[in-house]
């Protein structure tokens, strides 16, 4: 266990905590920024440089971005007395422990996990690699993910424009 | 002896780390490289500030700071003093916590930014494989900066100003990232002393082989600075400030030293972005001329990087602020496109670079100037006619 | 424990964390950023047996993939913010539990 490990994942479990259980709506945003960064810290960790900046650069600065746009376009920054929690709140933390426990004995008791490392850092594809493979051999799924990404653009948009008033009342049914 | 002084403070920072222990090294030489960052580039905010007061006042007609030190060259000291002795106000109903921490986080990645800029031979203080994403990735952090800075203030200007600035922020960044795109077409690699290897070398008896000097690389190099001066929000795309419409936008609520981290942390961005134009595009610290090469390279650095400086303190004597919807109209209808266009105009000059018949490096000129200027006109064609001006009667 | 093993718990944690957000918080924005934590661990657990799994050293396949799910997130995020947004000029609410008719 090393240090950077322990400060990098427990930064990143506690401000999970603290996104998902906040009142404040722009609290929780930030806090979600902070877990970001953690992940990224902990791919770092792993090796993975261009997923880890990748990471930063659309969760930080695209994702946590239209978040705190979101909550301000829908006015729900504010606090109020309401409740946080649907009623039943204990059965949905309940059903989140219980897969969280699934996982985690499982994982730990599976003895068909490696147990150290099979690879060098060194010997991981480098950027220009990575992009010859995007280019090559995943050219398909790229092309899909750009068609994916054009897709939800007009979709966004489209869903975002102000809906024209009708002029007329629609008859009554 | 060129060399001696070329390499004299990569020299002098192995020679201080050779005098620790072997375990302190790595330490040790990351520390002396982020303080010689952190020196040198606060050394030349305080002289900007400086530059740009006297520079302005020139353009207006007036003397400037002129009581402090010769040619008031002491004026930096005297507004550093000035800011650290004011009161710190903390609006009573503000967040205190975001309100806090916005100042730190405008400041602190930006810093981070640098240590991927090459400032002159074998001077980088870490040679990332991804540094070019990197500081695109630590740039969008600057955004949050303003947003916490601007909500975290709990006042209806600083929130307006962020979200002004956040989305002028946002759309700027497209093409920046685009502009920067086509260099990295062209060199094959993402980090940022590679790229300036890939512009080694000279054509025509002694011309530096810099990016700028191809058709593609000017039209990327002029979009990659007007992106760079909407993303370091200065004149005349400085929106989010708009002092005479919303009073300093996110930072009206900020005073004392937390105002000046906002100052400091604007003039790093502005230094930072710089350098990362003057390496894709300028050549880095590569010398202009074959004859100049006996110059150390990070004089040449310091001097593109002052160029720059010059140029964006030109500009904003004599341009007047955009309105927001020219801002947004300008971004995604003009820049977009262009910076489009750039990329395809790098892959056409990366394709052709194997022609070899007569005249082919006419030919190649040729084409990528009309790959560049075909789309320019079409886009452009609307803002090349007299414009009409409205008066309020 | 081994170095694998540590981060396919951090990641399992991870994924709890944003389940119970999802499944709990009325408000839809948060519900959408508890999604995303969820993808963030998936993405954590791919990066993860991509270093220490048994397979060639130069394949970049958990890469990949990784960035075309930071992709899909990205989509994701902002179809469903402009759906939230959307609903609540209908609505003028974003509790989840308050969305309880087809008619819009």
């Amino acid at each position: 266990m090393d240090a950077a490990f322990l400060i990098a994942a427990g930064l990143t479990l506690a401000a999970a905590v603290a996104a998902m259980s906040l009142r404040n709506l722009i609290h929780c945003a930030l806090c979600l920024v902070v877990t970001f960064f953690g992940v990224a810290a902990l791919f770092l960790l792993l090796g993975a440089e261009f997923v880890s900046f990748a990471q930063v650069m659309v969760y930080v600065g695209a994702i946590a971005i239209l978040i705190v746009f979101a909550t301000l376009l829908t006015r729900s920054a504010g606090v109020t007395g309401e409740p946080l929690a649907f009623q039943p709140w204990l059965v949905g933390l309940g059903i989140a422990g219980l897969v969280v426990g699934a996982i985690v004995t499982s994982v730990a008791g599976s003895g068909l996990l490696p147990t150290e490392s099979s690879r060098i850092v060194a010997a991981a594809p480098s950027t220009r690699e990575l992009g010859e493979q995007l280019m090559s051999t995943y050219v398909l799924p790229l092309e899909v993910v750009g068609l994916l990404l054009t897709a939800a653009l007009i979709g966004a948009a489209v869903l975002g424009l102000r809906e024209p008033k009708p002029s007329t009342p629609p008859p009554k049914p | 002896m060129a060399e001696t002084l070329d390499q004299a403070f990569v020299l002098l920072k192995q020679w201080l780390v050779d005098r620790f222990p072997a375990d302190l090294q790595p330490l040790l030489s990351a520390f002396l490289s982020a303080a010689a960052i952190v020196g040198v580039f606060a050394g030349l905010f305080a002289f900007t500030t400086w530059l740009e007061r006297k520079g302005l006042a020139r353009i207006q007609n007036r003397l400037g700071p002129n009581r402090v030190g010769p040619y008031g060259l002491f004026q930096p000291i005297a507004d550093g003093l000035k800011m650290l002795t004011k009161e710190d106000i903390v609006p009573r109903s503000a967040d205190q916590l975001v309100h806090f921490l916005a100042p730190i986080m405008k400041v602190v990645p930006v810093l981070l930014a640098y240590a991927v800029i090459p400032v002159g031979r074998n001077m980088v203080a870490t040679d990332l494989e991804a540094g070019l994403l990197f500081f695109l990735a630590v740039g969008s952090a600057t955004e949050l900066a303003v947003f916490m800075a601007g909500w975290g203030s709990h006042n209806k200007y600083s929130l307006l100003g962020a979200m002004r600035a956040i989305a002028q922020l946002i759309s700027y960044e497209i093409p920046l990232v685009f502009a920067a795109l086509g260099v990295v077409l062209v060199a094959g690699s993402l980090s940022l002393p590679a790229i300036v290897d890939s512009q080694a070398g000279y054509d025509w008896g002694g011309l530096a082989r810099w990016h700028v000097f191809t058709p593609w690389g000017l039209a990327g190099f002029g979009l990659f600075m007007i992106a760079a001066t909407a993303k370091t929000a200065r004149s005349p795309f400085d929106l989010p400030e708009g002092e005479s419409e919303i009073i300093a936008g996110h930072m009206v609520e900020y005073s004392g030293f937390k105002y000046a981290l906002f100052y400091l942390g604007e003039y790093l961005s502005l230094f930072a972005i710089s350098g990362v134009g003057i390496t894709l595009f300028l050549g880095g610290w590569r010398e202009p001329f074959s004859w100049l090469a006996w110059m150390p390279s990070y004089v040449w650095f310091g001097l593109k990087l002052l160029a720059c400086i010059v140029g964006f303190i030109w500009l904003r004597g004599t341009m007047p602020r955009l309105r927001a919807d020219q801002l947004m109209n300008f971004a995604w209808k003009f820049m977009f496109p262009m910076t489009l266009v750039t990329v395809v105009a790098a892959a056409a000059w990366h394709l052709s670079a194997g022609w070899n018949f007569t005249g082919a490096g006419l030919w190649r000129w040729a084409l990528d100037a009309a790959v560049i200027l075909i789309p320019y006109r079409l886009l452009g064609a609307r803002h090349l006619a007299p414009r009409t001006y409205r008066f309020a009667d | 424990m081994s170095p694998l093993e540590r981060y396919l718990i951090v990641a399992a944690l991870l994924f709890g964390i944003g389940l119970a957000g999802a499944l709990t918080r009325r408000n839809a924005i948060l519900v959408l950023a508890g999604i995303e934590l969820m993808l963030t661990a998936a993405n954590l657990n791919f990066i993860a047996f991509w270093r220490y799994g048994g397979h060639p050293a130069d394949s970049g396949t958990g890469i990949v993939f990784v960035l075309f799910s930071i992709a899909v997130a990205a989509a994701e995020t902002a179809v469903g913010l402009a759906l939230i947004v959307t609903i609540y000029r209908h609505r003028h609410s974003t509790k989840l539990d308050e969305f309880d008719e087809l008619k819009g």
